[in-house]
């Protein structure tokens, strides 16, 4: 499940809940898509997140690339111990800007 | 060419373990299905002796083998069809799937490079990184697909406590 908590101008926190899977990532997908093309800054909150595949992070890696080429940043916040591990499975947790929580995010961007 | 392809990272003795059926599932090939399998795989991996960050593993390998029928072996049906086969052996966990799909060319079953970072294709990545086999062969009648996954219990750090 994908919320998109509307944050500052220019700032978007996406907060993905649950399963990242097959059955929600069409949705989770647009969500992204849709705040990657309207913000500069948009953090994605995994910390409820229970299970994600590969699908999942599809999304995730299509976000990233999309905000690489509107010259938007994109960034994972306080990313669940579920989430983590099969990112780093993936070999991609170098390839996000994982951040604690928000505020260091935030700090980050500064 | 339609054949038959095995990924092994172990080498395993010409006589394997007897086998002790777990658990037989027969679910519609439907993304919405998938959650109600993960915690039967999950659970019987755990009854296999591994630990439950080696047991989530082992879902996500099975879940993302079932996501492959789901996508590309039914793309073109509705009414698919998947049995999942859970067995335990003495030395870890064995995962057969079977669907009616038309057949499949192992070859064409590519896990993306590491270095790539495009979506896609990790599915298999993931399957190839988790598991020790994944062998992929017609059904010996013909009529689709099995492909069969095993795990050790001792051959990667996370696998046990």
């Amino acid at each position: 499940m994908a919320d998109n908590l509307s944050g500052a101008q220019n700032q978007d926190v996406v907060r993905l809940t649950g399963s990242v899977d097959l059955e929600h990532s069409p949705d989770i997908r647009r969500t992204l898509l849709d705040a990657v093309a309207e913000r500069v800054n948009v953090f994605v909150d995994l910390a409820e997140v229970t299970y994600i595949d590969s699908s999942g992070i599809a999304c995730l890696v299509e976000a990233l690339q999309t905000a690489r080429n509107h010259g938007a940043n994109l960034g994972l916040v306080a990313v669940s111990r579920q989430a983590m591990r099969v990112l780093e499975l993936a070999r991609l947790d170098m390839v996000f800007s994982i951040h604690d929580d928000l505020a260091s995010a935030l700090q980050a961007q500064t | 060419m339609i054949g038959t392809s095995s990924v092994t990272k172990l080498a395993h003795g010409p006589l394997e373990p007897p086998l002790e059926p777990l658990l037989e599932l027969r679910f519609p090939a439907q993304a919405d299905r998938l959650k109600l399998v993960r915690g039967s795989i999950r659970a019987a991996a755990r009854m296999c002796g591994f630990n439950d960050t080696a047991a989530q593993n082992i879902v996500l390998a099975v879940d993302e083998a079932c996501q492959n029928i789901i996508v590309h072996g039914y793309k073109d049906r509705e009414n698919g069809e998947i049995v999942l086969y859970l067995a335990r052996r003495r030395d870890g966990i064995q995962v057969s799937l079977v669907d009616s799909a038309p057949l499949v060319d192992p070859a064409t079953i590519t896990p993306r490079a590491l270095t790539d970072i495009q979506p896609g294709r990790l599915g298999s990545y993931f399957i190839r990184e988790i598991m020790d086999t994944a062998d992929y062969r017609p059904r010996p009648d013909g009529a689709g697909n099995l492909l069969e996954m095993f795990k050790r219990l001792d051959s990667t750090p996370w696998q046990t406590t």
